[in-house]
């Protein structure tokens, strides 16, 4: 990591919309009066998924207005977190995790992938498509080696299945989240090995394939 | 009270001490870089790690750790802590280590080598040798602002700078950007900061990153020559130090004294060195034929004397400056007093005040000190960020401790604090007075302070303003009714009686066309003297008073004279002669002294010392230096209503920066008020 600096081309304004205006002013709501600094975190990254993912000059000053706080706050709390982005990123930003357990089940091959197909790190692909980013443990090392796209987690890489997976995203093929070699979640690749008796007796793994659990809607908020 | 065991010698102290502290009382010192008596705890160098018993088992920051957070032994015994145990020894080698793997060695070409506490406390703590052959990290300059250079490779990230602008300042203008090993401190984008205190930020840094620009590469510091005096650029009369190398005043640094400015000073006071060079008269002049030329003392002299000659006493008048010593217009009056001029006046702006009103109706009763014991404040007509940045300061540092309403009835300024803005004019006052709004909370205040600014003063209902103002400041022993004067030499002038005598005519009479036939301007810099008459300009700088002038006579600037000053709220303080006038310049009482032989009336004194015997008998509270002679507010009650007009208050500086010819005439302060009217003007875009 080097010292991370605003953009040097900027947006001349910004304003949040109105959607996520309301859902800034529930945040801040939830702090008491004098307090609303705290809600600088959520307010920034509203700012950033609005603004395609990265944080202009401009969008920390709004947050700092918004919040009643000094600018240069603002600033220290966008510099210091990596995950705010202070200069543009791709449509589909790649952050590759190189925590050790990825870097033993071979997070360097992926990070060579980017290299040849992006190139360097933090650098827009002429397309726009892609950029990617080495990043710290991101909590799926169960999984492991791992990217995140955007929102979503893509586990258990290869270099080929990782490849594929960049080629299905730049033609806006769909793709499948989670693990891309057949493994349902964090489970044994080669299908259950315990707990038998209570779990994929028809077939499937997991949990939703208990009898009793299956019964229920799997997500009741859906 | 707490006892606590400090390397085996048991104190006593209030729990809510930290270590730090404990140690400190037990004669102990420790080493620390980020901790700083009057900021917030940011615990984050390490350097003043101590080992203890009774706490946890790894050593401990002792800034950040109170005497109460300790057990106590198995049977009752009192906490041990130790500072100088193996265990301290090894974690101070430790942290001072890592401080200097990414500090340059650049301490020979560093300003700071010689008063550096990382220079001292590696030598003092550290390893005797460096342990890390790798590169060394780098960090980018940044530009925060004309008064301070930074060379950021050198900062420690002890954050001072940032909680001193947070929290003193009240300008968050720095902050510490990125993090781990990225980190640096920067002010947004690399703005320049916008307080008026920035300055200090180079005495709270540690080490050499935040350095004075104006004094980069000049001098070391165990070149100077190191003088006591008080500040003249506001009526606080901050503690100065003046250093000096050779004839030179190469920079102003604060000196401590609680009662006044604690260690800050302003950056007019701080920076405005250079104007004491720049612009300087060195010799006498004559106007010939409109055009002033060099002349000799004896020439003006003779000149003056030829004047005087031939005008009576009440075509002559003396105004005294804002920046005179107290000796100075001592020595002024006892010549006026010689020749029989009533014509005498030091209020160059018109206040209406006067000694004959009582002291009380002068000074700043609450005292200084006595802000933080006040429990609500007014401010009338003045704007104190720029008036008195200090005293300011302390009045954001008594909002801060919580449970203070502040109101302004005046201009609207952001004083760093917020305030509720009552009203612009006296009509609002008289409404505060009649006990509307804000009025009941001063009337349920046990402690008001009314702190009435010089522009509520300088005008036409001047002494009105100031009897509603004294209505609501005096609770029985407690007399808040605070006057913030603008000029240094103010209370000191009036203290001695410097207003017009019997029928004389006041400062603004006397400015008028055919008024006078002879005017002495005493360092007078802040009136427009009109065309007519015969102007006798003593002062230091080619400003205003010296433009106007017939004669000019050369005289001393604070740094160049031992004088009285007497603050706004009455203290006498001394300032010592760090150096000498420039040419032919000389002391103003001895100007005064030496005129008076030529004039046939000479003055009953010789050297200082006589003035000031006779200054003591004439005002005996002259000879308690650094006290305060508290004054009878009785008179306050006694301040006769008037009528009121309708103006709004206007405070009387418009331009922090430029307000004396000192300041005037120095390049560095140009700038910076170039650059605040720039953000001044963005700010109303």
């Amino acid at each position: 990591m080097s010292a991370r600096r605003l953009a040097e081309q900027q947006p001349d304004s910004f304003e949040f919309t109105p959607e996520n205006m309301a859902w800034l002013d529930k945040q801040i709501a939830k702090y008491p009066q004098g307090r609303q600094a705290s809600a600088v975190i959520p307010a920034l990254w509203q700012a950033q998924k609005q603004h395609d993912y990265w944080l202009p000059q401009k969008a920390i000053e709004k947050v700092a207005d918004i919040l009643g706080m000094p600018y240069i706050r603002a600033l220290e709390v966008a510099t210091f977190y990596t995950m705010f982005n202070l200069e543009p990123v791709g449509k589909y930003f790649v952050q590759v995790c190189g925590t050790t357990p990825c870097m033993l089940r071979g997070s360097d091959a992926l990070i060579k992938v980017c290299e040849e197909r992006i190139g360097e790190q933090r650098h827009v692909t002429a397309d726009g498509l892609f950029s990617w980013l080495e990043v710290e443990c991101l909590g799926a090392c169960c999984n492991a080696p791992m990217v995140q796209i955007n929102d979503d987690y893509y586990e258990d890489l290869t270099a080929e299945s990782f490849s594929k997976l960049l080629d299905d995203l730049a033609a806006g093929r769909p793709t499948h989240v989670g693990p891309q070699n057949g493994r349902n979640r964090s489970e044994p690749l080669g299908g259950l090995t315990a707990l038998t008796e209570f779990y994929g007796a028809d077939g499937k793994s997991g949990p939703l394939s208990d009898p009793a659990a299956a019964a229920q809607p799997a997500h009741p908020g859906k | 009270m707490a006892k606590i065991i400090v390397d085996g010698i048991e104190v006593d102290v209030p729990a809510e001490y930290t270590l730090l502290q404990a140690a400190e009382t037990a004669g102990k010192e420790i080493p620390r870089f980020c901790f700083h008596e009057r900021l917030s705890v940011a615990g984050n160098c390490r350097m003043c790690l101590v080992e203890v018993k009774g706490g946890p088992p790894k050593p401990t920051a002792s800034c950040a750790m109170s005497v109460r957070d300790l057990r106590p032994g198995p049977n009752g015994e009192p906490p041990e802590m130790f500072t100088n145990s193996p265990m301290v020894k090894k974690a101070r080698e430790g942290v001072m280590e890592f401080l200097l793997i990414n500090h340059p060695l650049d301490c020979p070409i560093c300003d700071q080598g010689g008063e550096c506490d990382l220079q001292d406390q590696a030598l003092a703590f550290g390893r005797d040798r460096s342990r890390y052959s790798e590169n060394k990290n780098a960090i980018e300059n940044k530009y925060i602002g004309p008064l301070v250079k930074t060379e950021m490779t050198r900062c420690i990230q002890c954050t001072r700078c940032v909680r001193f602008t947070a929290e003193i300042c009240g300008t968050s203008d720095m902050g510490n950007i990125g993090r781990g090993e990225d980190s640096e401190i920067t002010t947004y984008l690399q703005s320049a900061m916008r307080s008026e205190l920035q300055g200090n930020v180079t005495d709270l840094c540690p080490v050499g990153a935040l350095l004075p620009r104006p004094q980069n590469f000049r001098a070391r510091p165990w070149e100077y020559t190191k003088t006591p005096g008080v500040d003249v650029s506001d009526a606080l009369g901050a503690n100065i130090r003046i250093d000096t190398r050779g004839r030179e005043v190469i920079r102003i640094l604060p000196r401590l004294n609680d009662a006044v400015n604690e260690e800050w000073i302003s950056d007019k006071a701080r920076q405005s060195v250079d104007g004491l060079k720049l612009q300087r008269l060195d010799r006498p002049y004559l106007r010939e034929n409109g055009r002033l030329r060099p002349a000799s003392w004896t020439e003006a002299f003779n000149a003056i004397a030829a004047k005087v000659k031939a005008v009576s006493p009440e075509k002559i008048g003396f105004i005294g400056g804002d920046l005179s010593s107290v000796e100075d217009l001592f020595a002024a009056k006892a010549l006026a007093d010689k020749l029989g001029v009533n014509n005498v006046d030091c209020r160059q702006d018109g206040a209406k005040i006067h000694p004959k009103n009582g002291r009380a109706t002068y000074l700043f009763n609450a005292t200084v000190e006595g802000i933080d014991a006040a429990d609500a404040l007014l401010i009338v007509g003045s704007n104190p960020r720029w008036e008195s940045p200090v005293l300011n300061a302390r009045i954001r540092r008594r909002w801060r401790a919580g449970d203070f309403q502040i109101a302004v009835v005046g201009e609207k300024h952001d004083l760093t604090y917020p305030y509720e803005h009552l009203g612009a004019g006296p009509d609002t006052l008289a409404k505060v007075a009649r006990g509307e709004g804000f009025g009941a909370v001063l009337a349920k205040a046990e402690r008001p302070l009314i702190l009435v600014g010089a522009g509520a003063l300088a005008r036409e209902d001047g002494e009105a303003i100031a009897a509603l103002a004294a209505k609501l400041a005096v609770k029985g022993d407690w007399n808040g009714y605070s006057v913030l004067h603008a000029a240094a030499s103010r209370v000191g002038a009036l203290d001695i009686g410097f207003v017009p005598g019997e029928g004389g005519l006041s400062a603004a009479a006397m400015a008028k066309a055919g008024a006078l036939d002879l005017l002495f301007l005493v360092g007078a810099d802040e009136i427009n003297v009109e065309p007519g008459a015969f102007v006798v300009y003593v002062g230091t700088h080619g400003d205003r008073g010296a433009h106007r002038a017939d004669v000019i006579l050369p005289g001393a600037a604070y740094t160049e004279k031992s004088g009285l000053y007497v603050n706004t709220e009455g203290r006498v303080q001394l300032t010592d002669r760090a150096g000498f006038p420039p040419g032919d310049a000389r002391e103003d009482w001895a100007i005064f002294r030496a005129l008076s032989a030529v004039l046939g009336k000479t003055l009953p004194f010789d050297s200082l010392a006589q003035l000031r015997a006779l200054l003591n008998k004439a005002v005996p509270h002259m000879a308690r230096i650094d006290q305060i002679e508290t004054a009878d507010a009785g008179a306050l009650a006694k301040l006769p209503a008037g009528a009121l007009t309708g103006a709004a208050f206007v405070s009387p500086i418009t331009d922090f920066y430029l307000t004396n010819p000192i300041s005037r005439a120095s390049k560095v302060m140009a700038e910076c008020s170039a650059l605040a009217k720039g953000a001044l003007k963005q700010a109303a875009e």
